[in-house]
């Protein structure tokens, strides 16, 4: 059994390598904060790359794992940040130790966004394709719609729910209004730190990796290859389509509660399909099925706007145009051909290069 | 022994009988070959038989049990696998692993299991992956094992087909035009891997093929299909004289 | 105002969608992509027309005809520079591209316009009328509206079935290989395929602004989702799907956001899709596409 034992190894060899690089970027940024090397700017972005990052990955299992296109990936975050905030901004008289608190409010808003990951797979068991697509998008909406007319409050009596006003919600005096229509939740605990989010992103990271390589991850990659063959040796397609809808939601709650604990307030309008997009471009780019890509690629394209800020105004523009260079480098046949005849290794190269896994 | 007994099975497209009152009894351990002109109707009743359609009349009874109107997962798990006319394998796993689907359901343990990397899970990887390499080895494809398969060299994506659909343990397996696209070596080596599969694995086959030399040299009993019905039936010697059955081929 | 109204407000708006919808449709059907830029081809068509008239003093008609030109010429370069090299590509590869040039037009008119939003002027000279003593005011913009896109996708479908383009364009949507086999000139066919729905989306622009009068950079977006869902709505790849498409999926929106909630208006169009594609899985019109096993 060598040969297999060898293949564990590469596999495994390879996630070591990535941890292993998060965990070197995280020593780096750490020694940097603490002698003062790291700019104001990109302190700030620490946590954001984190959450980023696990948005990538997450929805790379659905899009390169499971092969399913979802343009609604945003909204799986929003739930999660909701979730969690409204947990954490209602225990943080209760639950003192932040540590558990935080550790209560991950596990929420995984556990609500999960929920809905589920009952979105369910819709979409039937749906082909683009169908799919624009399903996942008309959820991510819906849910961004209604969160953002909604206001949920508690008293004594318990949670109260209206779609209309604060006023409607009938509070007593000991009643607290957390949700607020459009504003949100704000004055969320600021529990996240970069550390929590590192350490979040490795947990996340390998959720995903031992998943892939297991059964039920050649499961979902079968019915992703050539679903009536998966079909015809027996596999469950409606199980793992719905297992890796749910896990994928559920990681992407977590990078929520992240991103609400992190600037203490959460709009549901930042939501939309915008921020859909934005995360389905890194997993693009990054490689379908590449975890790794989809980490560089939500660092790169999350810090290139701020570094390119000197070009203020340009600066989204320069964006939309590198990122149409970027796929057509990586896609055109001329391009492929010419990238061939002058074969350059450089870190661009090998981060989004294309191997038969990908793409 | 009866593993397969079909009575009356039928199936319209639009009006149009693509299968009618096809029936047909399969024994144990049986080589049965099922031939007709194209568009006869051969993958439909392979399709019928394995779920991927459901019959509009008629039954279907494997080994005792009355699988009619199941789902292809079910009938699956109730004993028949096949394998399809063009090659579908998963073409971004490996050759192990494309076996290692079809095990799926014969070594299990739970996605947390998997996830957690509970000891279950190295138990029953380590299990699978000996029998994932037993089969490979009847096929000769053990040196390839972590080769993409979508890289493999067509006859044997064929017969990585084949070993996968044996992976799940069938009682009646279906191989549609398994010779389809070889030359004639690979033929002579496909009739030699199926003789092989037929001693090593307790295994009933039903084959559809257009090849009248693999037909002729490995199946006992042929079927002919013509226009969705039976146009004969019965030892190769007697069928491939029949003259009926000749005109259907070449026409008058 | 009253149900009547709403129903006419609402198939105004839908037979808007249905225009954008069409251009979504043909492209998806002939080059088989998702032209995510569609609806940002639509703002441009609307500040083009709105530049034309407030700083050049140009008059309505001319406007829109020089927009109807130039949206055609954007359409046509943007399949030329940013898809056609991707044409072997997978799927999600030009999907992306589409992405980047929607952020491109989208951030090249916040950097020329600003972001502040600016007031269409209606290129619609009609006045409004009110029908059954008052109680059913109709705007003027309606009353062309309407008109304008039936009369526009009678002359499509006409000209689909009965020209060797139209004819061409079905070919290369339904084999694409076949097609070149029987000497369709597959480059030609497409670039026109974006043209005519680009050129179609400079007209809808005009008659869209002319009602919802907010012109920004992020003014196409919405439409063009909303567009992009009446298409596949009815079907995705069906002419007739895109136009029954979007004229329900307008009814649906206008009366959602005048009985149920107007905020609530976007969400409620979009639970009716989830709902109709769970009963009907490949749209309204849409043809079950059989897998072959």
């Amino acid at each position: 059994m060598k040969k297999n034992i060898l293949k564990i190894n590469k596999s495994t060899r390879n996630n070591m390598v990535t941890i292993g690089l998060i965990v070197i970027a995280y020593a780096i940024c750490q020694s940097m904060i603490v002698t003062g090397n790291m700019s104001n700017l990109l302190q700030n972005l620490l946590v954001s790359l984190c959450y980023y990052s696990i948005m990538a990955i997450s929805l790379n299992l659905t899009v390169g794992i499971l092969g399913h296109l979802s343009l609604g990936h945003a909204g799986f975050m929003c739930i999660g940040a909701f979730a969690g905030a409204f947990f954490s901004k209602s225990m943080v008289n209760t639950i003192d130790n932040t540590f558990i608190r935080f550790t209560l409010a991950i596990l929420i808003g995984a556990a609500f966004a999960g929920l809905f990951g589920v009952i979105i797979g369910v819709a979409v068991l039937r749906l082909r394709g683009d169908y799919l697509a624009i399903v996942t998008l008309a959820f991510g909406e819906i849910i961004k719609n209604v969160l953002n007319v909604l206001y949920i409050g508690y008293d004594k009596r318990g949670i109260h729910i209206s779609a209309e006003d604060a006023m409607s919600l009938n509070l007593d005096e000991s009643g607290v209004v957390i949700v607020k229509g459009a504003q949100g939740i704000s004055g969320t605990p600021r529990d996240a730190t970069f550390t929590i989010g590192v350490i979040l992103l490795i947990i996340s990271y390998l959720i995903i990796v031992n998943l892939v390589n297991s059964r039920s991850g050649r499961a979902i990659m079968s019915i992703r290859d050539n679903h009536i063959a998966a079909e015809s040796v027996g596999i469950n397609i409606t199980k793992y389509k719905i297992l890796a809808f749910s896990i994928s939601a559920a990681l992407a709650g977590v990078a929520g509660v992240l991103y609400s604990h992190n600037i203490s307030s959460v709009q549901s309008s930042k939501f939309g399909y915008n921020m859909s997009i934005m995360i389905l471009v890194y997993v693009v780019l990054g490689g379908m099925g590449n975890l790794r890509g989809s980490i560089f690629a939500a660092i790169l394209l999350t810090l290139l706007p701020e570094y390119l800020r000197f070009l203020r105004d340009y600066r989204m523009l320069i964006y939309a145009i590198v990122l149409i260079i970027m796929m057509l480098f990586n896609w055109a046949p001329a391009c492929i051909e010419w990238r061939k005849k002058f074969s350059f290794k450089n870190l661009l190269g090998s981060v989004f290069r294309k191997t038969k896994k990908e793409v | 022994m009866e593993m397969l007994s079909v009575k009356n099975l039928g199936i319209s497209f639009g009006g149009l009988h693509a299968v009618d009152s096809f029936s047909i009894t399969v024994n144990k351990g049986e080589l049965y070959g099922l031939i007709g002109p194209n568009g006869a109707g051969k993958t439909t009743v392979f399709n019928l038989l394995t779920g991927v359609y459901k019959p509009d009349m008629g039954q279907i009874i494997l080994d005792g049990e009355n699988i009619t109107g199941r789902s292809a997962i079910e009938i699956n798990k109730a004993g028949i696998a096949r394998t399809f006319q063009n090659i579908r394998l998963f073409n971004n796993l490996s050759v192990l692993d494309n076996v290692k689907v079809g095990l799926h359901n014969d070594y299990k343990y739970s996605s947390i299991a998997g996830i957690l990397r509970l000891p279950k899970y190295y138990k029953t990887e380590k299990a699978m992956n000996e029998r994932a390499y037993e089969i490979l080895e009847v096929f000769g494809l053990k040196e390839e094992a972590n080769v993409l398969s979508a890289n493999l060299p067509y006859g044997k994506q064929r017969k990585l087909e084949i070993a996968r659909a044996l992976a799940t343990s069938p009682k009646l397996l279906l191989l549609d035009e398994p010779a389809a696209g070889m030359n004639p070596a690979e033929t002579d080596e496909l009739m030699e891997t199926i003789t092989l599969i037929r001693k090593k694995y307790d295994v009933t086959i039903l084959l559809i093929e257009h090849d009248m030399k693999l037909v002729a040299g490995i199946c006992e009993k042929i079927f002919v299909l013509n226009f969705g019905t039976e146009l004969a039936n019965g030892l190769p010697q007697d069928v491939l004289n029949n003259p009926e059955v000749i005109k259907a081929y070449l026409g008058e | 105002m009253s149900f009547i109204t709403y129903l006419i407000n609402g198939i105004s708006l839908g037979s808007v969608y249905a225009m954008i919808a069409l251009g979504y449709t043909m492209v998806y059907g002939i080059a088989k992509m998702l032209n995510f830029a569609h609806g940002d081809v639509i703002m441009v068509g609307g500040f083009i027309i709105f530049t034309l008239m407030s700083s050049l003093g140009l008059s309505p008609v001319l406007a829109v005809l020089i927009a109807i030109v130039l949206c055609t010429v954007l359409g046509v370069t943007i399949e030329g520079v940013a898809y056609k090299p991707l044409r072997k590509a997978p799927s999600l590869a030009v999907l992306i591209t589409a992405i980047g040039v929607s952020y491109l037009l989208q951030n090249l008119a916040l950097l020329i316009f600003g972001a502040g939003s600016k007031s269409f002027t209606s290129v619609i000279p009609v006045p409004a009328i009110s029908l059954a003593g008052g109680r059913i005011p109709i705007s003027g913009e309606t009353l062309v509206t309407i008109p304008v896109c039936i009369i526009i996708m009678i002359a499509l479908t006409i000209f689909i079935k009965k020209s060797k383009t139209g004819r061409a364009m079905v070919a290369v949507s339904e084999d694409k290989e076949a097609a070149v086999l029987m000497g369709v000139n597959v480059n030609k066919t497409i670039a026109i395929t974006f043209a005519i729905g680009s050129a179609l989306a400079a007209i809808a622009s005009a008659l869209m602004f002319s009602t919802y009068t907010n012109l920004s950079s992020t003014s196409g977006a919405m439409p063009g989702i909303k567009a992009f869902i009446a298409a596949v709505f009815g079907g995705i790849g069906s002419i007739p799907g895109a136009m029954i498409g979007g004229i329900l999926l307008g009814i649906i929106e206008i009366l959602s956001k005048a009985y149920i909630s107007t905020q609530l208006g976007d969400a409620i169009v979009f639970l009716v899709l989830i709902i109709v594609l769970l009963v009907k899985p490949t749209g309204i019109l849409g043809k079950k596409i059989q897998e072959k096993v």
